[in-house]
């Protein structure tokens, strides 16, 4: 099959042949819009390209760059290259019969999901937004509401082609230079150029899901239901309200759901079961004030969310938009939290650290830090990625303004929680984790670290991430 | 790199006895993430002793500057300040009160003043945020000085010269716009340190570690300039427009 989601090449010419300049220099951040860097953006069409990049490097090395939905600095490299991958867009082969396609790195879940959604299939793993490439939700090996059921994005990747930094292109899969396909799920990009890759696909019967929503009372009650029926679902996910206090303390609003079945549809909708194609809602203004999102608005917002939410509806019928990616209805909403940005702390700690979860959120609480929809789901067995973030336990995310000085001491007394129980921080999310905390957090990283030596010894590929960390 | 909270993994201090350079260093050190510190001055001895006063922690490496130098030199200096990897933070703290009367009768005592505050800060600045453009990141705190503001009687040709360092300093800021590189202004009040040791002190003075304290805040808030105390931002505002008449005869 020929690409058939291939788009225009966005902004500006491919790469210039090796010595030829070519490029423009940009303004990269990430999702949370903090530590803006200066980096030359160039945009590969053809795998050629890629491998000229990685052959003559500039001092400051190249990263690969997805549509920058990581929230801090893992897809942009200060001073060097930045390979923008959503040059390369398309549906490569695909068996529908089997169920798995081979898809170019930039492609985005969104196009995929628009391709695949008429022919009754869907991506193995959604995470909250649908505007991530394949080559990004392999290199953080992304999660989503499924996990506890179906794991992450790269327990569904059959095989991936990859240039190294070291300039080799290597195909690798579970079964061929596994240490090498696992050292790149949940990488951050730092193993090589991700150009492909061949995923495993889930039948759907329509574009709809079936929902259940159930409010709790307090963060036992939310955590009681959660562990005692997660498994009945394939999708669960539930929010925290981090400034309800005493009583009331992690109080929150459960939804878990299923594909819904062909016959779940009443009649208008069974005529076009399979019909997918959201569109954006609103725009956010590309200039807001800082302090918008204070603990005031926070507040408001979260006794509004709780008290609109059902005490308990099942059966409910959502779209898929609806249910996986509220937040794209809204472009840009990132820009809400004004000039400074802001930062989303992500952790899990293990099963059994239940006392860790209670300590963080109830910490939280105290400092009054305003955070929007706090997200709390439970994770099912890790893979075998040294660096993938999930692992079996409570996994907590917390949008936070930036900008004030009194987050980073809080931040950092997670983090001694989050340690001290065994857990880890998300470094798709990550911009401020001390460098010495990760061996703690990743005890496998000297592990990884050998295998990338090995890849690409000259450390041609890099980040502003893997120099902040000292990967 | 800094992270999205502002911590630096190295800080350069430009002036490396400076009091209120070196309060703001610690300020900066509390974050946890500063792997290395260059002290940047012309007294080696000096700069030993503030070393070791910062303690244990980051690697601290000393290096000889001197403001009033040539270009050339200021050229070499970059070059080796920046031969261990990124500059992360500068913070340009050096300066030279003088004597404002002997600036007025001397033109080599005048000249030194404006030498030191004014054409050596910026001929450092200007080798030093090429290097940092280059990195393609970083933020260089610059202290300017009330004295910048609106010149007084007591010390107009330190005033004249940081007045002119100030402006240079924000003209420049606009110019980093979209290079990853920022450029902070800190204006403080009277602090007390050696510079102003046996001087009575002005109306809303303060110590270097208020100084230190409002600058990071300006620097994680993001900000372009800022006060020390911030009240000074209102009583500036005012007093620049006090009359010539009155504004001559206000103490000090
Ligand atoms: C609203 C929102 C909700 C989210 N919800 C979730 C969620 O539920 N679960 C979850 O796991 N994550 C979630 N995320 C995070 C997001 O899924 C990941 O950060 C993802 O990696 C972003 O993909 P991207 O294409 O934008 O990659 P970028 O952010 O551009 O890059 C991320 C990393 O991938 C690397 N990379 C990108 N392309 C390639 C390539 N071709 N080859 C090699 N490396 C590459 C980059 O170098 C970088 O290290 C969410 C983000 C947002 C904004
Ligand atoms: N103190 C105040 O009231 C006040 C108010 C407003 C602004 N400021 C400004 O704040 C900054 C810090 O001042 P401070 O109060 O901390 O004063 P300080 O302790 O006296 O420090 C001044 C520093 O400048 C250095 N210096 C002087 N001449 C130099 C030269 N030619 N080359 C290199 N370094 C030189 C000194 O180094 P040596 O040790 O070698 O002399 C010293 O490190 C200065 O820019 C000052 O102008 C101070």
């Amino acid at each position: 099959m020929s690409p058939e989601i291939a788009g225009p090449s966005p902004g500006g010419a491919g790469v210039r042949p090796p010595g030829g300049v070519g490029g423009d220099d940009r303004l990269l951040s990430g999702w949370g819009r903090t530590s803006p860097t200066r980096a030359t953006v160039r945009w590969p069409l053809t795998d050629d390209d890629v491998a000229h990049c990685l052959a003559e490097p500039p001092q400051r090395g190249v990263v690969a760059r997805g549509l920058g939905r990581s929230y801090g600095d893992a897809a942009q490299n200060a001073g060097g290259t930045v390979l923008e991958m959503t040059s390369r867009r398309g549906v490569l082969a695909a068996d529908l019969e089997a169920g798995w396609v081979r898809v170019a790195a930039g492609t985005s879940l969104d196009e995929l999901m628009r391709w695949l959604l008429p022919r009754g299939w869907f991506v193995p793993v959604t995470p909250g937004t649908r505007m991530v490439t394949i080559g990004g939700a392999i290199a953080a090996d992304i999660h989503g509401k499924n996990h506890h059921r179906d794991g992450s994005f790269g327990d569904h990747v059959r095989a991936l082609r990859l240039r190294t930094g070291g300039g080799e292109e290597l195909t690798c899969s579970p079964g061929t230079h596994p240490e090498v396909f696992w050292a790149t799920v949940g990488g951050m990009g730092l193993t090589g150029v991700i150009l492909d890759a061949t995923v495993a696909l889930l039948p759907v019967e329509t574009a709809w899901m079936l929902v259940d929503a159930e409010r709790a009372a307090d963060l036992d009650d939310l955590m009681c239901r959660m562990e005692s029926r997660d498994h009945e679902y394939r999708y669960s996910v539930a929010w925290v309200d981090c400034l309800a206090r005493g009583g009331s303390l992690g109080r929150g609003v459960l939804t878990r759901g299923d594909h819904a079945p062909l016959a779940a549809l009443d009649r208008p909708r069974r005529e076009r079961p399979r019909h997918f194609d959201p569109r954006p809602v609103v725009t956010t203004p590309q200039v807001v004030p800082p302090g918008l999102v204070n603990r005031l608005s926070v507040r408001a917002f979260n006794e509004l969310w709780f008290r609109k939410a059902p005490r308990r509806r099942v059966g409910h019928l959502e779209s898929i938009s609806y249910f996986f990616h509220p937040l794209d209805g809204v472009v840009g909403w990132n820009r809400l939290y004004g000039p400074r940005g802001f930062v989303q702390y992500q952790f899990v700690v293990p099963f059994g650290a239940e006392d860790a979860l209670r300590g963080a959120i109830e910490l939280m609480s105290r400092s009054g830090a305003p955070s929007f929809l706090a997200v709390l789901k439970r994770f099912g067995r890790a893979n075998p990625g040294p660096l993938s973030f999930p692992a079996p336990g409570w996994t907590l995310a917390l949008d936070l303004p930036a900008g004030s000085v009194e987050l980073a001491g809080l931040l950092d007394l997670m983090d001694e929680i989050v340690l001290a129980a065994g857990g880890r921080v998300y470094l798709a999310k990550d911009a401020r984790v001390r460098a010495d905390h990760l061996g703690g957090m990743y005890p496998r990283l000297a592990e990884w670290s050998d295998v990338r030596a090995k890849l690409d010894p000259a450390g041609t590929v890099t980040s502003d991430l893997a120099r902040r960390l000292g990967l | 790199m800094q992270d999205a909270l502002g911590a630096p993994q190295s800080v350069l201090l430009l002036g490396g006895t400076s009091e209120i350079g070196l309060a703001t260093l610690r300020r900066v050190l509390r974050t946890g993430r500063t792997r290395r510190v260059l002290l940047a001055g012309r007294d080696q001895a000096a700069l030993e002793v503030a070393a070791k006063d910062l303690g244990g922690g980051p690697e601290v490496r000393t290096l000889r500057f001197d403001a009033a130098d040539d270009p050339a030199d200021h050229e070499a200096f970059v070059t080796e300040a920046t031969r261990d990897g990124d500059l992360d933070v500068v913070l340009l703290a050096f300066g030279l009160l003088g004597d404002q009367e002997r600036s007025e009768e001397d033109p080599a005592a005048a000249r030194r003043v404006i030498d030191v505050n004014f054409t050596g800060a910026v001929a450092v600045l200007v080798p030093l945020l090429r290097a940092l453009r280059a990195q393609g990141h970083g933020t260089v705190v610059v202290f300017s000085s009330v004295a910048a503001e609106r010149p007084r009687r007591a010390n107009f040709t330190y005033g004249a010269a940081k007045a002119g360092l100030d402006a240079w300093c924000q003209g420049m800021a606009d110019r980093l716009v979209g290079t990853g590189v920022r450029l902070m202004v800190v204006r403080p009040g009277f602090v007390h340190t050696k510079m102003t040791a046996g001087m009575r002190p002005a109306p809303f003075a303060t110590h270097p570690d208020a100084v230190a304290e409002a600058t990071w805040r300006g620097l994680v808030r993001g900000a372009q300039t800022v006060w020390a105390p911030p009240a000074l931002r209102w009583v500036m505002a005012g007093l620049r427009h006090l009359p010539r008449p009155l504004w001559r005869r206000l103490p000090g």
